[in-house]
């Protein structure tokens, strides 16, 4: 039997088709990398190195004699030297010089560390995963998922099949209710980001990204831009407080509609345009001035109770018979309970967003303080959704915090049916996280923009093949997890904390053998 | 309802350039300026606007403190030459508990006295000790809800330091029959209090009582610090007395609204004379945060004392122990003790230590205090970098002494505003408004050890270390 046939058996016939990868660089000159490769004015341009290099690190042209700078981001530092094929022992000048990148303590964070950001641009280069020695799964946060390991697996249960065969489909309703039972062949789709807050050739990216991959995006709430009509069957429209852009037309047009109760980052506090961002095509779809503030208010001001819930929910599925609803909410103490309120109101599919997600502009204290990571609130609701004898009838999406593919994986694990990405892609987009979204002219790198200048700094091919890319490779890790459990399908995989471990939760001896949470102390 | 209370902020520049996180390096500098494509002539927040001419007209290494760190000089320099590193007298700045960061962040309110906002997720550890081990919660959909930050409905941030009567007495026609109780409301739920170190001058002193009069909250000081220059401040001071210099300081006590009295045995037999001289005055006790501070509370409150001041270290800990605790479990230990005896409700607790940046006055307040004091955050307001050479007797590097009262005093009303501003978004996503309410509302918060045992207990078991992080 050929495994393809395999595979279309086992997976009841949707074999994963995956989208081509394609080598998509940064688009600035000077790519960073873990690494640091100098060559000093010894060099005579001998073209030594760039024969030896099988990284491609040194660049030699036929007809140009002069010395090019390395492409050091390939470079896979003083580990090399063990290699037969090392640069700097070969080098007949002596020029070459290899050492860490001193400018990766200049952006990073906790929870973002520079190797994970660096890992990140180098999946959306490539759609592989980096041979560079990055520890692209675990930040220094000293918790949560950055403490959560997969249990040592057993060798023998390792299911030997090749990714085509391996199963990362969602479902995305699961309730029986007349509507499509719509599925996505990864087990995630992109959270919402209006237009506004980011520059539009990365929402529509992001669209294009979502109808090669098979997933979803969302429209955040900024209203539905033209540009987004021909991919509207992977577009979310998110229903927020302000209600921008909402309409009747744009509820028709959706395969899920979205309700934004909270966002993680700035839970019970309502969302914030500044003015600077408000430029006449915003002011245009949004239905507002342009150049002044948009306030999102918290909470929906229809909505005091779970009936009034419920009647929200009603009034889309009324609008459109063909869509599903999905209800995102942020995680207070009592998040089992808001999940369950949504399930009777009849939401389709419930997303939580914890309190360390992303977002364009929120005050400190609230990203630090308000709502519970989501780490916590995932085993809660899943918990609570089982003894109610509902689980199987939603959908339960994950976000907030979740930076990576393991992220992702943990999460599930823990219950979740599926995760929301929405910082990842932005990293994916070469965002180095400097936080400055929201002031001005937004972002330098021209994500978090609408500036006439900034906001066209790339381009929706760029964007939709850096993505692609970038989950081709997360889909690898993902199936490389999935068969070491012998498992066949990422459905398998949720809720399985069985194989999870808690490193503070070890015994000293049992710890050791799992990689330690990495530490340092970093200068915020 | 009460009128609503605004802090109106207003810019004051800083006088001496910040300490940036950031310094640039190049590696070489022949091509500085020529370039037409030089990265530092396009920088998109311009900061090297008057830096990108010659090398000899630019400070080495750059310190950098509008530097957003987006790297895209780094990364787009023809040369590949240019790149960026933390700047080392950052690193230098403050200490393990008052960061660099926290640092770095009040002076940037105290500058503008706007809330500080950024763009993409929380950037630190997943949970921390002290304070950091504490998530406040929000109202969702399934609570009756309040209208936002935005909107109608007015939140509250003020807080009562009034005396507390068990009860009333009333005559035979229903008129009371005791001496109205005084009231002492404060707008905000912190009180500034003088630091230990870096005051230099009246100035100083004067900046600090402005704002509190400004903002119409108290100051405490030692008496040494008052001088006639701040007899239009009284209604806003509180002396910090003691027995032996009580009799010094009788203007005072005519003058000001509450005096503090420091803790010592039989402290309480002073108060009936104090009554007798100035029956509106009220009390506090000041005493350190140690381990008998909770048996002592206990003690005092079943006197006529009307405010309980608790003083723990600069860092938020437990006074004199060896293995000290922190703030938040020291003020629960106290405020349960009293909530046990049945005693609460008769005085006010107020902390100070430690109270660093705007969650610490709500996490205070969740925990139990009725308000909590803010001594060095007033420094750094002033520019203060925490170098402490003062208290080796070297200079000051950002002259404190010699500061402009009216400036500083904007400097401590904009941080001020920045604070309540905080406090406004933690109360709105709490769905409480009012700060009085806030007071040992523990169900409305998170802590670590318990979302541990909850969460992960039943998948994990129990923890096998101590540490949060």
């Amino acid at each position: 039997m050929r495994n393809s046939e395999l595979g279309t058996r086992l997976n009841g016939g949707s074999e994963m088709k995956l989208p081509e990868t394609k080598l998509t660089p940064s688009r600035f000159r000077n790519p960073i990398g873990k690494y640091v490769v100098r060559r000093n004015s010894r060099c005579t341009s001998c073209g030594l190195c760039a024969k030896l290099c099988p990284y491609g690190v040194h660049l030699r042209y036929e007809n140009y004699t002069q010395p090019v700078r390395p492409l050091d981001y390939k470079c896979i530092g003083p580990a090399c030297e063990a290699n037969e094929f090392y640069c700097v022992r070969h080098c007949p000048q002596k020029a070459l010089t290899v050492a860490l990148n001193p400018v990766l303590e200049a952006f990073g964070d906790y929870r973002w560390t520079a190797e994970m950001i660096l890992g990140h641009w180098y999946m959306a280069e490539t759609g592989d995963l980096p041979y560079v020695d990055l520890e692209y799964s675990l930040g220094y946060s000293g918790g949560g998922f950055d403490k959560l390991r997969f249990k040592i697996h057993d060798p023998s249960a390792y299911l030997n099949l090749p990714d085509e065969e391996i199963d990362t489909s969602l479902c995305l309703n699961r309730r029986q209710d007349g509507r499509p039972v719509k599925k996505l062949s990864l087990p995630c789709y992109s959270g919402g980001m209006s237009f506004g807050s980011t520059a539009l050739p990365v929402l529509v990216g992001r669209a294009r990204a979502a109808r090669r991959l098979n997933t979803l995006t969302c429209t955040g709430e900024g209203g539905y831009p033209e540009a987004f009509r021909p991919y509207h069957d992977h577009i979310i429209t998110q229903v927020a407080t302000g209600l921008f852009g909402v309409r009747e037309e744009t509820i028709l047009l959706a395969p899920v509609v979205e309700f934004k109760y909270a966002q993680g980052a700035k839970p019970g506090l309502g969302g914030h345009l500044l003015g600077d961002k408000v430029t006449p095509e915003v002011a245009k779809i949004r239905e507002t001035v342009v150049g002044s503030s948009l306030f999102s208010p918290f909470p929906f001001h229809s909505v005091y109770s779970v009936e009034d819930h419920k009647k929200h929910v009603d009034w889309i599925k009324e609008v459109n018979p063909q869509a599903l609803v999905s209800v995102k909410v942020s995680t207070p103490t009592d998040v089992d309970m808001v999940a369950v309120g949504s399930y009777y109101a009849g939401a389709n599919i419930i997303h939580f967003d914890g309190s360390y997600g992303g977002t364009g502009a929120a005050p400190d204290i609230a990203k630090k303080n308000i709502a519970m990571p989501i780490e916590y609130a995932i085993p809660k609701v899943h918990r609570f959704l089982i003894n109610e004898g509902v689980r199987d009838e939603v959908c339960f999406m994950a976000s907030g915090g979740i930076r990576n593919a393991m992220d992702a994986a943990k999460a599930i694990a823990l219950g979740a049916d599926g995760v929301v990405i929405g910082t990842a892609d932005l990293v994916a987009l070469e965002c180095i996280r400097c936080g400055n979204c929201e002031s001005g002219r937004g972002c330098a790198r021209g994500i978090a923009t609408t500036d006439s200048e900034l906001g066209y700094l790339l381009t929706e091919e760029w964007v939709e093949q850096r993505l692609v890319n970038m989950y081709a490779a997360w889909r690898k890790q993902w199936c490389e997890l999935l068969r070491q459990y012998g498992l066949k399908s990422m459905r398998e995989l949720v809720g399985r904390s069985d194989l999870l471990v808690h490193l503070d939760y070890l015994d000293e001896e049992e710890r050791k053998k799992y990689q330690p949470a990495p530490r340092k102390k970093m200068v915020l | 309802m009460p009128r609503k209370y605004q802090i109106h902020a207003k810019n004051a520049d800083p006088r001496f350039p910040p300490v940036g996180k950031y310094a640039t390096v190049e590696f070489r500098e022949d091509c500085a300026g020529s370039c037409r494509l030089c990265v530092k002539k396009r920088c998109v927040y311009g900061i090297f606007k008057d830096n990108f001419l010659h090398w000899s007209s630019v400070d080495t290494p750059e310190f950098l403190y509008t530097c957003k760190s987006c790297l895209r000089c780094v990364e787009e320099c023809t040369k590949g030459i240019f790149s960026l590193a933390v700047n080392p007298e950052y690193r230098t700045l403050g200490d393990n508990y008052w960061t660099a960061n926290i640092i770095n962040s009040t002076w940037s309110q105290a500058h503008t006295g706007k809330v500080p906002v950024s763009g993409a997720g929380y950037r630190g550890p997943f949970a921390g000790e002290g304070f950091d081990s504490i998530w406040t919660d929000m109202s969702e959909i399934v609570r009756p809800t309040r209208d936002g930050i935005h909107g109608r409905e007015y939140i509250n941030t003020l807080v009562e330091l009034s005396r507390r009567p068990a009860s009333l007495k009333f005559k035979q026609d229903g008129s009371l029959a005791m001496a109205e109780q005084p009231i002492l409301e404060i707008p905000v739920p912190f009180v500034f209090q003088e630091p230990d170190f870096g005051i230099f001058s009246i100035k100083q002193i004067l900046a600090m009582a402005m704002a509190a009069r400004h903002i119409d909250t108290l100051f405490f000081i030692p008496p040494e610090s008052f001088s006639p220059a701040l007899r239009d401040y009284a209604a806003n001071l509180v002396p910090c007395l003691t027995r032996q210099n009580l009799k010094d300081h009788i203007e005072l006590l005519l003058r000001c609204r509450m005096i503090e009295l420091k803790d010592e045995p039989g402290i309480e037999t002073l108060f009936e004379g104090l009554r007798a001289v100035r029956p509106e005055v009220f009390i506090a006790i000041g005493l350190p945060l140690d381990a008998r501070a909770a048996d002592r509370a206990l003690e005092l409150a079943r006197t006529d004392v009307d405010t309980i001041h608790f003083y723990g270290t600069p860092d938020g800990r437990e006074a004199s122990s060896s293995r000290p605790r922190y703030l938040k479990d020291m003020i629960r230990e106290i405020h349960l003790k009293l909530v046990e005896k049945r005693i609460r409700h008769k005085v006010n607790l107020l902390f100070s230590g430690g109270i660093a940046l705007a969650e610490h006055v709500a996490k205070s307040l969740i925990c139990g205090a009725d308000a909590v004091g803010v001594d060095i955050p007033l420094l750094l307001a002033l520019e203060c970098r925490l170098c402490y050479r003062c208290t080796q007797g070297k200079s000051c590097p950002v002259k404190l002494g010699e500061i402009e009262p009216g400036w500083g005093s904007q400097r401590i009303v904009n941080l001020a505003c920045a604070w309540h501003s905080q406090l406004l978004e933690i109360m709105g996503a709490f769905g409480i408004r009012e700060a009085r309410r806030m007071r040992g509302e523990v169900g409305r918060s998170m802590w670590f050890e318990e979302l541990e045992k909850e969460s992960f207990g039943p998948l994990f078991g129990s923890r096998k270390v101590a540490e949060t992080g």
